[in-house]
């Protein structure tokens, strides 16, 4: 049975700063990492691995340099990893993207059996959590969203039981196999690579799979196969306010002008 | 391909909200999206609806009308007792074909965003993640939501299909007044699904316990500690200061992650997202995601001993000094305050 991992390749946005002139994301010199809850998604796919003996299978969309990614996946232990890279794909929204991502996965399909799909919950760039939702729907595959624990899977059986950690309640629920995840990162703690598996992974092969591959009609891909589209880019608003008397050298008369100005705005509730 | 495209579009119309409800009780972001949807339908001049769906849950339809919902569609059956993703994504699918909206809102929480990815899947339409703001603007709706953690702002727009879909997070609308004199229709409908067509079973939920129970989204009062706390323990100056303004006590992510205050406390990007009438953030430096969960409050109060800490960019009011110095001397001020007041 196959496992097939969704890792999604997103700039640093810890270090994304805004050009104070033009108001844009400064992209350059801004590292690209994995997805932070995709590498939960590659563990427990090796988790499957290790106890069932799934073969798993790490598969992106993305530009060329993505690949990285998949060597990262690679190097942790994961069987296989595919690029999905082609021009046509490039402007995707959520609906293009699981597109191109669930075509991808019914093609690894057609070889050996799929059980588990797992992604992340979401990527820190787009931030959508939309992108599972839709691989799910289009390969009629059930959706166990937010996972927080895997309880039980029985491959024999087609099972699987799972914790989901929603607001402020926690949910137990089965689902038939074959079935479609996003994880937290409550799941697990990924592994590191060993030093070996680094350097094997260094010539690994990614497979690389453009639409000569998948045959997608171009009117459901890419920029043309995207219902929305970004009309405005603009940094939020920061209105810069009072600062109020010298904290460091008078931390009473701070504290006491601060008093005073919730009395005047009338924010006291006392 | 023009007057093809705006006839497409022209038999769609009206707003719906999606009233999300657990055990049969509302969750209060579907109360703000009908204040928002408010706005919305008018500038449209069509009708706003909300959407009603469980097992035994009539009562909430009221609750919609007096938010605002001209009409609710409402699907009540047991298979919906419990919310699953098949059920739930047929039914409302079936909704939208019969009576096609142009618009549907839903609260970006676990289910909503569980259950509008696929909806938007199944219609083929777009749909907008994590809306901050919501207007219309030549007839489409401009969805503007953060992305890359908050660094930008980006309005998105999905102008050749309908309906148009938005999720958007709890507390970031407004909440409307209740109006128990508004009257609406309930439109019953069947629910499309049995039982046995449905393939995840729901074994139990489980409340959160987390021992304190404390609902930071609701606070009006949030006094948050970050990393410059330095230890669990100093969380208790927070927690002093909290009690004399009646408020609770919130965290960075940092200081959560070092296990100083319980996850349900953290505000942020993978946090809550507040907006109370004060928030006082004590050692925290204002990373953007940690903004992304609390710019929207009222008043934003930070006290952090660096004049450059990103913090003081969103703050009413700033003071630049050692915490350990300044909050105390700020309870105390606000403690004598109120005795005198009281005594008074
Ligand atoms: C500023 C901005 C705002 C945007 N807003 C929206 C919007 O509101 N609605 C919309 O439909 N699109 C939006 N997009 C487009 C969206 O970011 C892309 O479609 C993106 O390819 C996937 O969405 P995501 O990053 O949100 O993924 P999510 O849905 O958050 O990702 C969830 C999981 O899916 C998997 N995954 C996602 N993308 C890939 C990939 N390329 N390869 C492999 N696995 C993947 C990963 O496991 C990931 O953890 C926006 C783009 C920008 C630049
Ligand atoms: C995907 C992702 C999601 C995230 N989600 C969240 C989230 O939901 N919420 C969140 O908060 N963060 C989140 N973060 C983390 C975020 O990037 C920051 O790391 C975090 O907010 C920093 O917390 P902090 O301000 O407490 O700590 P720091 O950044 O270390 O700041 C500590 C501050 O305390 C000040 N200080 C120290 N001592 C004193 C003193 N004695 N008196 C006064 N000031 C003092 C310092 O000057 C400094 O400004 C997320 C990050 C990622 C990558």
């Amino acid at each position: 049975m196959l496992v097939v991992v969704c890792v999604k390749q997103v700039p640093d946005t810890t270090q994304v700063q805004i050009d104070p002139v033009t108001n844009t994301l400064i992209r350059e010199g801004v590292p690209f990492i994995v997805n932070p809850y995709d590498t939960h998604a590659v563990e427990e796919g090796l988790r499957f691995k290790d106890r069932f003996g799934f073969k798993v299978v790490a598969i992106s969309m993305g530009p060329p340099n993505a690949e990285a990614t998949l060597r990262k996946a690679l190097a942790l232990g994961v069987d296989r990893a595919v690029l999905l890279s082609d021009r046509v794909f490039g402007g995707a929204d959520t609906l293009a993207t699981s597109n191109v991502l669930a075509a991808a996965i019914k093609k690894l399909g057609e070889e050996e059996e799929v059980g588990v799909v797992i992604c992340g919950k979401q990527t820190i760039d787009g931030d959508t959590a939309q992108v599972g939702p839709g691989i799910a729907t289009r390969l009629n595959l059930a959706q166990l969203t937010l996972v927080d624990r895997v309880d039980e899977l029985e491959p024999a059986a087609k099972k699987i039981k799972v914790s989901r950690k929603l607001e402020g309640r926690h949910e137990h629920v089965e689902a038939p196999l074959p079935v479609l995840l996003t994880v937290v990162r409550e799941l697990n703690r990924p592994r590191y690579p060993t030093v070996a598996m680094r350097l094997d992974s260094a010539d690994a092969k990614v497979e690389l799979w453009d639409n000569s591959v998948l045959g997608l009609d171009v009117n459901t891909i890419g920029l043309k196969g995207s219902p929305t589209w970004v009309s405005r880019i603009f940094s939020p608003e920061r209105a810069k306010g009072e600062m109020l008397g010298d904290g460091a050298r008078d931390p009473e008369g701070a504290a006491q002008l601060l008093v005073d100005k919730m009395l005047e705005k009338d924010l006291l509730a006392l | 391909e023009e007057a093809a495209l705006r006839e497409k579009l022209a038999a769609y119309r009206g707003v719906w909200v999606f009233v999300e409800q657990t055990e049969g009780e509302a969750a209060k972001v579907s109360w703000e999206l009908l204040g928002k949807g408010k706005e919305l339908a008018a500038a449209r001049n069509c009708p706003l609806s909300a959407v009603v769906m469980g097992d035994q849950v009539e009562h909430l339809c009221k609750q919609a009308m007096g938010y605002g919902a001209e009409t609710v569609y409402l699907m009540d059956a047991p298979v919906l007792r419990h919310y699953r993703t098949e059920a739930y994504q047929k039914s409302l699918c079936a909704l939208v074909e019969k009576y096609k909206p142009e618009v549907i809102l839903m609260g970006a929480t676990g289910l909503g965003r569980d259950l509008a990815g696929v909806v938007a899947t199944v219609l083929a339409t777009g749909l907008t993640a994590d809306c901050t703001g919501l207007s219309i603007d030549k007839g489409n709706l401009m969805q503007t939501r953060p992305a890359f953690g908050g660094n930008i702002m980006a309005t998105i727009v999905c102008d050749k299909f309908r309906p148009q879909m938005s999720t958007v997070r709890p507390h970031v609308m407004p909440m409307p007044e209740f109006d128990a004199s508004l009257k609406g229709e309930i439109v019953r409908e069947p629910v499309p699904v049995a039982e046995d067509e449905v393939q995840v079973k729901v074994l139990d939920i489980l409340m959160d316990k987390g021992g304190s129970k404390v609902d930071i989204a609701g606070a009006e009062f949030i006094i948050s500690g970050g990393r410059g706390m330095m230890a669990k323990e100093n969380f208790a100056l927070l927690q002093e200061l909290a009690d004399v303004l009646g408020g609770v006590v919130g965290a960075s992510r940092s200081a959560v992650d070092a296990g100083w205050m319980p996850q349900d406390r953290q505000v942020g990007q993978t946090g809550k997202t507040v907006r109370p009438k004060v928030y006082i953030a004590c050692g925290i430096s204002g990373a953007i995601q940690h903004l992304v969960g609390m710019q929207d409050s009222d008043v934003v109060i930070a006290i952090n001993r660096d004049p450059e800490a990103p913090i003081f960019e969103v703050a009413s009011y700033g003071i630049v000094g050692d915490l350990f110095q300044v909050i105390p001397a700020l309870t105390a001020k606000l403690k004598a305050l109120k005795t005198a007041r009281s005594g008074a």
